[in-house]
């Protein structure tokens, strides 16, 4: 039985200690993880509240970052580390440019999608261009700008096992290991962490989310699933649809991404973190 | 004051949305852009605040040519509402309405207390202030939009189919509250909208726009109901803008007739050959008894035909003819300031007293 393989594996106090141990592991993955988020963000989130706003380079942005996603990351790592010749360098790029893509779509997305005439009214109301973009646009993309950076790092997360194909760790290690040396056991636990990982890091960036996100787009969110007839406005139903194409746009990027089991595995906590939210 | 010279919009893609546009719209009043879709009145509107640059001609606001201001100053000194309000979904409706107080550089406190009195003024409680946008109706939300135009307190206020977005009734009560407003705040205000109804109901000034941005007609909607200057504006005002050119029409002196009047309550007397009206102890009418009807004991509310519309004596004769026309008995029930009962018309009454009025308000004119 393959999860009795697994629990034998995870209750291993061999398995949790030094450097190649559960712990060490989970450090290095969710290290690279964050670096790399985080370096996207700081590139994706400011190019697309820019392109967002001034609505130029939309076409170019939408382009770019249909082809980005159709590069396959562990061929890009493995180039590039063959190209600088070793360190976290290139395992850390190609998670950012895997990144990038749906951080940027969001952040776009976000500000594209904030009401005309809201944003008319902001420039009527005799706001400055940076006016509009840090007090209207901003905040009403925040909901699709988060769920691009959750969306991200839940790609990341999949993704960053590739770090073990060049002898730099993380959880991706035992997935190599168990399959060299048919240990399923190790295979299957890997696998599991890494689905957790992902589970967990999706449920900080959730409160995080609700942290940003003003208080006033929840209430549009709710006064949207109230039945039409409940609620005249038109307002509240349109931020509503853009959440949820936002979030059905993000499980398409993740699922074309790969097929293993901790990204499969992935996807079904995606889509149970984003059910339960809605 | 505003002057448009010679104003000419053409959009990049070849567009003439407003042509050779010359107005003059004065201070103080309300005037309506009116006109079929399409026909540059929003363009014409944007070009005051630079929300949209004119690509010749010249647009003064005060004397002042507005490409002599920085756009986002000058738009903080002009007040603009537009049709689904606008407001900022991220923001209480306080916040909403602080706006420009906030931009203009006042303290956060300074700004909320104004936009409570703002909130105040415009007919909505001020624990709504707590609320965000979502959470108010439509006809709340356009309040809130009124509100926030008029917060840093601007001389013009510029307005772009407020009202399309709500329900008749609603609307017809925001359009009573703007002209509420207007007495007491006596802005120059410019509001658009298609709706012929609309545009002679609050306008003091009317501008008939025609597809093209052509000016058809500028004239007090009364002129313009009574003599239309072309084709193009006779079909735009309507069919029946004979009927509603009544809504001008002082009633001066309406003769009135009384009829028999039984109270609520009261036993109804011997059946009639003439129609009853009832009235409750206010005297304010409750409905009819049918002529030759017999009631058991005393009259109550449950057996009476319901009357029409009510006439208030005083004002315009429109009401009259109303109430005239939609009375079961054909008589209009008058009353007077405080809904009590004052007598009856009938519509040939109405018509004989307009016809009397016609010769006389044209002669006025032509005298001009
Ligand atoms: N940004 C733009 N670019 C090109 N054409 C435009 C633009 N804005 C408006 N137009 C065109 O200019 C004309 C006048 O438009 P405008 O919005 O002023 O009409 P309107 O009278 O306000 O109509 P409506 O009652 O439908 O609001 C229309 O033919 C419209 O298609
Ligand atoms: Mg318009």
């Amino acid at each position: 039985m393959i999860f009795a393989d697994m629990f034998a594996w995870l209750a291993d106090p061999a398995n949790w200690t030094g450097p190649a141990g559960v712990p060490a592991r989970v450090g290095q993955h969710l290290l690279y993880c964050l670096i790399a988020v985080a370096a996207a963000s700081a590139i994706g989130v400011p190019l697309g509240l820019w392109v967002g706003h001034t609505g130029r380079g939309g076409l170019l942005l939408v382009g770019t970052s249909n082809s980005i996603r159709a590069l396959p990351t562990l061929g890009l790592v493995t180039l590039l580390y063959l190209v600088a010749g070793g360190g976290t360098g290139p395992v850390l790029v190609g998670l950012v440019v895997l990144a990038i893509p749906p951080i940027l779509a969001g952040t776009y997305a976000g500000v594209q999608d904030v009401d005309r005439g809201v944003v008319d009214a902001a420039r009527g109301m005799g706001m400055t261009g940076w006016q509009r973009l840090w007090q209207v646009e901003l905040p009403n993309a925040t909901p699709l700008l988060m769920s691009g950076i959750r969306s991200a790092m839940l790609q990341v997360v999949a993704t960053a096992s590739v770090a073990a194909y060049v002898g730099l760790g993380g959880l991706g290690r035992p997935l190599l290991d168990g399959l060299r040396v048919l240990d399923y056991g190790q295979f299957v636990a890997g696998a599991v962490l890494i689905a957790l990982l992902a589970v967990l890091l999706d449920a900080v960036l959730a409160v995080f989310q609700r942290v940003v996100v003003p208080h006033g787009l929840r209430v549009v969110a709710r006064a949207a699933k109230r039945p039409a007839s409940a609620n005249r406005s038109s307002q509240p139903e349109r931020t509503g649809d853009a959440g949820e194409s936002g979030a059905s746009g993000d499980t398409g990027a993740a699922g074309t991404t790969g097929e293993s089991a901790a990204e499969l595995a992935i996807m079904a906590s995606r889509r149970e973190t984003g059910g339960s939210e809605r | 004051m505003i002057e448009f010279r010679a104003v000419t919009k053409r959009f990049d893609d070849g567009t003439v949305a407003v042509n050779q546009l010359d107005l003059t719209v004065e201070a103080g009043i309300i005037t309506v852009f009116v006109g079929p879709s399409g026909c540059g009145k929003t363009t014409s509107l944007r070009m005051i605040n630079r929300m949209v640059e004119p690509t010749s001609g010249t647009i003064l606001v005060d004397g002042q040519d507005v490409r002599a201001a920085d756009p986002p100053r000058l738009r903080r000194g002009i007040g603009y509402v537009i049709q689904q309000a606008g407001l900022f979904p991220h923001r209480t409706v306080l916040d909403n309405v602080a706006t420009v107080p906030l931009l203009s550089g006042w303290s956060r406190g300074r700004a909320r207390h104004r936009a409570a009195e703002l909130l105040e003024l415009v007919g909505l409680p001020a624990e709504l202030g707590r609320r965000y946008p979502a959470q108010l109706s439509g006809g709340q939300q356009q309040r809130v939009g009124v509100a926030r135009a008029l917060a840093a307190d601007p001389p013009v206020l510029l307005m772009d189919e407020p009202f399309s977005a709500v329900d008749p009734v609603v609307r017809e009560g925001l359009q009573d509250e703007l002209l509420r407003l207007q007495d007491e705040l006596d802005k120059t205000i410019v509001f658009v909208t298609h709706d012929i109804d609309e545009a002679v109901r609050i306008g003091e000034k009317v501008a008939v726009f025609r597809e093209g941005g052509v000016l058809a007609q500028y004239a007090a909607p009364a002129e313009l109901l009574a003599r239309p200057a072309d084709d193009f504006v006779a079909g735009f005002v309507g069919r029946d803008r004979g009927y509603r050119s009544l809504s001008f029409v002082d009633s001066g002196e309406v003769a009135l007739d009384q009829v028999s009047t039984v109270a609520i309550g009261q036993p109804a007397g011997a059946p009639t050959a003439e129609w009853v009206l009832v009235l409750d102890e206010q005297r304010h009418p409750r409905g009819w008894l049918p002529p030759r009807s017999t009631v058991e004991g005393a009259v109550t509310e449950a057996g009476l035909t319901p009357g029409g519309s009510l006439y208030q004596a005083g004002t315009p004769l429109r009401g009259a003819l109303d109430a005239a026309l939609s009375s079961p008995s054909g008589l209009g029930v008058v009353v007077d300031e405080r809904g009590g009962y004052a007598g009856v018309v009938t519509a040939r009454q109405v018509l004989d007293l307009i016809e009397r009025a016609r010769p006389t308000a044209t002669g006025a004119e032509r005298g001009h």
